[in-house]
C-alpha cells in the first residue's frame, strides 16, 4: 500500500498542481517511480496507491501500471481515493486513517503481510528481502531503518532497540534521541493485526491516525514484536527544494551512489517517446544528465535535463534542474535554480542566486515566463 | 480511417551486409532509437489507421521482438490492430508466386476489415509523410491507384535504385521506370481501392504474375489511372551501408532532424528504460545524436549514438554510428565506422573507415 496523497507543502511551487509522489525527479522520472519500480523489481504484483491531494496527474501518470509490469490480470495497480459510503464517508485523515478505509481492497486478496510504503523518497529497496526478515524474526511488525547521523536525529521518528534489533521505545522527533535509527516509513505488517489494530485506533477518538504517532506506539504497548530492519544504501526525503535539487545533483557524480544505470534494477517510468537528443555544434556538456528531444547548443555543466528542453546558443546553465519542454533561448545563464515545466526562458535573462546568500536555490514555476534580458535573484 | 495498411517486405534485398547477416532490413536499427520500420508504421498509425499488416519473408526475429503486439504503436487494440505475417501457407491448391503468395494467403486480413482503401508501403524510404493526406487527394482525384513520390534536387548513388515517375502536369502518371536521370523518386507506397486490388491479385495469379506492384500495376500504367502524390517533407532512401550511412549522418542537419521528428507526427518506438544520457566530467560531444542510456567520458563529434553505449575516457568517435550498447573503452579511436548492437571495442584500439565506404563490425564483436 502506496501513500501518494501528500500535499508536499515544503516543496511550494512544484506542489501547486500535483501531488508530491508526482514531483519530476532525475531527468526523466516522478518521485513515484522509486517505489513502484521497486515494487517491480521486489516481485510484489499488486500494489494499493492511496491518493487525496491534487490526484490529476498522479492518476493519468499512473493509469493501468503498465510501465511497472502492473497491468495484471488479477492483481496489479488500483487508485485508492477516498470515497463515499452509505454512512457519509471522510477523506483520510492520517496514514493509518488511508489504510483503514482501505480494508476491503486489501482483504479481496486475503494477504498474510501489508507492505506499507509511501511515495516520497528515492532509494532502491528488495522489499522482499525484507518480508523474508520479517518471516525469520517472526515478527509481528517490522519497520525499515536507516542510520542517521546522531545530530540530526531530531528530525525523524526514532527506533530503540535491544542488540538483536527488537523495538523496545519509538520516539517521534525527540529532542534528546537515545538512538540513531530513524524510520523510513516503511513498514511490513500481518494484515490480521494490522487490521484488528486499525479498527481499534478508528474508534480512538484521541487518536491522530497516524502509524508514527499512534498505531506502532500502542502495538509496542500491547507487547507486540516490533522489529527494526536495516537498511543501506542511498535514501533521500526529498520533501523540500534543498532535498530536492541535491538528490538530483546526486546523481551527476561520476559514480553516484545512487545507480540508475543498473540494468539489475531498473527504475522503470512512463517513457514520453521523443526523438534523440540533439548535440548542437557548439554546446559544452559536463557532468549532466540530458534525456530524449532536448536540443542543447549552450553549455551545460552540472546540471539535469528533462526530456524535450532546448538551450540556445551562448547560454551557461550551471549546478541546475530544468524540468520538461523548458525553451531557454541565447545567451541565458541559470546557476543553481530548478525551472518549472513548459516555462520559457528568453534570450539573455539572467537566473543567478542571491549574491549575499549563495545557498539559496531559485526556484521558477512552471508555465513560467521570463521575458528578455530579465535578471531574476530571489524566487519568484 | 477508411483505409487498412500493408508493409511489404517481400521485395526488399538484405541490401544492407554485415547488418543484415541476422535480420530483415525493415528491422535494422536507425537515427539513435529507431529501426527502419518505425518511420512507416508510425506514419500509418498517425493517419489513425487500425489494421496494418507487415507481410515479412525471413530474418523477421528481431523485427518480432521489436514490434510485439504494436502496443507502442497504439496498435494492441481489441479490434484489427497489428498482424505480422511471416510466410506460413501449405495450400496444395496455390499457385500464386513472389509477393503474391503473401496477399493471396492472407486474403482473411483483407475480408475481415470494414476498410475500403489500402496504403501498400515498404520500409526503405525515411519520411514522415501524412497519409490522411495522400488518402484524401486519392478520394478527390478518384485515382484506381495513387503513387507516392518525392522530388529529389540531386540524383544520389541511392537513388540509382529507385523506380521514378513520369507525372504529367495533371497529376497522373505516365510511366514508371527506371531511367536513370529522372528526379522523381517513387517512393514505393500507393493507395488502391481495396476490392480493385483483389480483383488485380486473382488477375495476376493466373498470368503467373511474381511481384504485385510491377506486374499488376506499373505495366497497366496506359490503361490505368494513376495518380501521384508528391511528399515534400525530408527523405533519405536507404538502401545500402553508403546510403545507411549517409542517412544517419544527414539527421546532424538540424533542419532535417526537426522536419523528420515533426511534433505533430511523432514517430514512435519500442520503449526502453533507460534513464537519461550522462555526460561526464571532461566529455567533449559536438554535432551528435544521442540516445538515452549513455554514458559519455571521451570525445563525440558528428555521430550517432544508440540507447546505452558507453565511451570512454580518451576515446575518441568521429564521423560515426554506434547502436546499442557499444563499448568503447579507453583511448581506442574510431572514424567513419559503424559499429553493430553489442560491440566492444577495447583499449587503445583504432578503427577507421572511409567517408565513402564506412567500415562495419558486425554484432558482438571483441575488438
Amino acid at each position: 500500500m502506496l501513500l501518494a496523497g501528500g500535499e508536499g507543502k515544503r516543496l511550494g511551487l512544484l506542489t501547486q498542481n500535483l501531488a508530491k509522489p508526482a514531483v519530476h525527479f532525475g531527468g526523466k522520472y516522478r518521485i513515484i517511480d522509486f517505489p513502484l519500480s521497486n515494487c517491480t523489481n521486489s516481485n510484489i504484483d499488486t500494489v494499493g496507491v492511496l491518493t487525496q491531494y491534487q490526484p490529476l496527474i498522479l492518476n493519468s501518470y499512473i493509469g493501468i501500471g503498465s510501465p511497472w509490469s502492473l497491468d495484471r490480470r488479477s492483481g496489479g495497480v488500483a487508485l485508492l481515493p477516498p470515497f463515499t459510503a452509505q454512512n457519509g464517508g471522510d477523506w483520510y485523515k492520517g496514514t493509518a486513517d488511508a489504510i483503514f478505509q482501505n480494508i476491503n481492497f486489501i482483504d479481496q486478496y486475503d494477504p498474510k503481510y501489508v507492505l506499507i510504503l509511501s511515495g516520497d523518497h528515492i532509494y532502491k529497496m528488495d522489499y522482499s528481502k525484507m518480508i523474508q526478515y520479517h518471516e525469520e524474526r517472526e515478527a509481528d511488525v517490522t519497520i525499515s531503518v536507516i542510520e542517521v547521523p546522531i545530530e540530526q536525529a531530531s528530525r525523524f521518528g526514532i527506533l530503540n532497540t535491544t542488540d538483536d534489533l527488537r523495538v523496545h521505545t519509538f520516539d517521534e522527533k525527540p529532542e534528546k534521541p537515545q538512538s540513531n535509527l530513524a524510520s523510513m516509513g516503511i513498514y511490513v505488517f500481518d494484515w490480521q493485526l494490522l487490521k484488528n489494530s486499525l479498527i481499534n485506533d478508528a474508534s480512538d477518538s484521541f487518536s491522530s491516525h497516524d502509524f508514527g504517532k499512534d498505531v506502532l506506539p500502542k502495538l509496542l504497548n500491547d507487547g507486540k514484536r516490533l522489529y527494526a530492519y536495516p537498511y543501506q544504501g542511498y535514501w533521500r526525503d526529498v520533501g523540500t527544494i534543498e532535498s530536492l535539487w541535491e538528490a538530483n545533483m546526486d546523481l551527476l557524480e561520476d559514480t553516484p551512489e545512487f545507480n540508475l544505470n543498473d540494468y539489475n534494477w531498473r527504475v522503470y517510468s512512463q517513457n514520453p517517446n521523443q526523438p534523440p537528443q540533439y548535440i548542437g555544434p557548439e554546446a559544452t556538456l559536463s557532468r549532466s544528465l540530458i534525456n530524449e528531444g532536448c536540443i542543447v547548443d549552450g553549455n551545460i555543466d552540472h546540471a539535469v535535463l528533462f526530456y524535450g528542453v532546448q538551450v540556445g546558443e551562448g547560454s551557461v546553465i550551471k549546478d541546475s534542474v530544468v524540468m520538461p519542454n523548458v525553451k531557454i533561448g541565447k545567451n541565458v545563464i541559470i546557476e543553481k535554480a530548478i525551472i518549472g515545466e513548459n516555462s520559457i526562458i528568453e534570450d539573455g535573462s539572467i537566473i543567478q542566486p542571491n549574491k549575499y546568500d549563495k545557498s539559496d536555490i531559485t526556484l521558477i514555476g512552471d508555465n513560467s515566463h521570463i521575458s528578455e534580458k530579465i535578471k531574476v535573484t530571489a524566487a519568484i | 480511417m477508411n483505409m487498412m495498411g500493408v508493409i511489404n517486405l517481400d521485395n526488399e534485398k538484405d541490401f544492407l551486409n554485415e547488418l543484415t547477416y541476422f535480420r530483415c532490413g525493415a528491422a535494422v536499427p536507425f537515427a539513435g532509437r529507431y529501426r527502419l520500420i518505425d518511420f512507416v508504421l508510425s506514419s500509418m498509425t498517425n493517419a489513425h489507421l487500425n489494421e496494418i499488416a507487415v507481410f515479412t519473408r525471413s530474418k523477421y526475429r528481431s523485427l518480432n521482438d521489436h514490434l510485439g503486439k504494436g502496443k507502442c504503436w497504439d496498435l494492441d487494440i481489441k479490434h484489427g490492430g497489428l498482424f505480422i505475417l511471416p510466410p506460413d501457407w501449405n495450400d496444395p491448391t496455390d499457385i500464386s508466386k513472389g509477393d503474391l503468395q503473401h496477399f493471396h494467403n492472407n486474403l482473411d486480413f483483407f475480408h475481415r476489415s470494414k476498410a475500403e482503401y489500402v496504403i501498400i508501403s515498404g520500409s526503405q524510404h525515411v519520411c514522415n509523410v501524412d497519409y490522411e493526406d495522400a488518402y484524401q487527394q486519392h478520394l478527390q482525384s478518384g485515382a484506381d491507384v495513387t503513387v507516392i513520390y518525392k522530388k529529389v534536387d540531386r540524383l544520389e548513388t541511392e537513388h540509382k535504385q529507385c523506380q521514378k515517375l513520369d507525372v504529367q502536369a495533371d497529376g497522373r502518371v505516365l510511366e514508371i521506370t527506371n531511367e536513370e536521370y529522372n528526379n522523381n523518386i517513387y517512393m514505393n507506397m500507393y493507395i488502391i481501392n481495396k476490392s480493385f486490388l483483389l480483383q488485380l491479385l486473382e488477375e495476376g495469379i493466373a498470368y503467373g504474375a511474381s511481384h504485385f506492384f510491377n506486374d499488376c500495376i506499373a505495366s497497366k500504367v496506359k490503361s490505368l489511372n494513376i495518380q501521384a502524390y508528391e511528399y515534400t517533407g525530408v527523405h533519405s532512401v536507404i538502401n545500402s551501408v553508403e546510403s545507411y550511412y549517409k542517412g544517419n549522418l544527414q539527421l546532424l542537419d538540424r533542419k532535417f532532424y526537426q522536419d523528420l521528428f515533426d511534433k505533430e507526427l511523432t514517430v514512435f518506438t519500442k520503449v526502453k528504460d533507460e534513464p537519461p544520457a550522462k555526460y561526464l566530467h571532461g566529455s567533449k560531444v559536438t554535432n551528435s545524436i544521442v540516445g538515452n542510456g549513455c554514458v559519455i567520458e571521451g570525445t563525440v563529434e558528428n555521430s550517432i549514438l544508440f540507447r546505452g553505449v558507453k565511451v570512454e575516457k580518451g576515446a575518441v568517435i568521429k564521423n560515426s554510428i554506434i547502436m546499442q550498447r557499444g563499448v568503447i573503452k579507453e583511448g581506442s579511436v574510431m572514424e567513419h565506422v559503424i559499429l553493430d548492437k553489442d560491440v566492444s571495442v577495447t583499449n587503445g584500439k583504432r578503427l577507421i573507415g572511409n567517408e565513402q565506404i564506412p567500415f562495419v563490425i558486425p554484432k558482438r564483436k571483441v575488438i
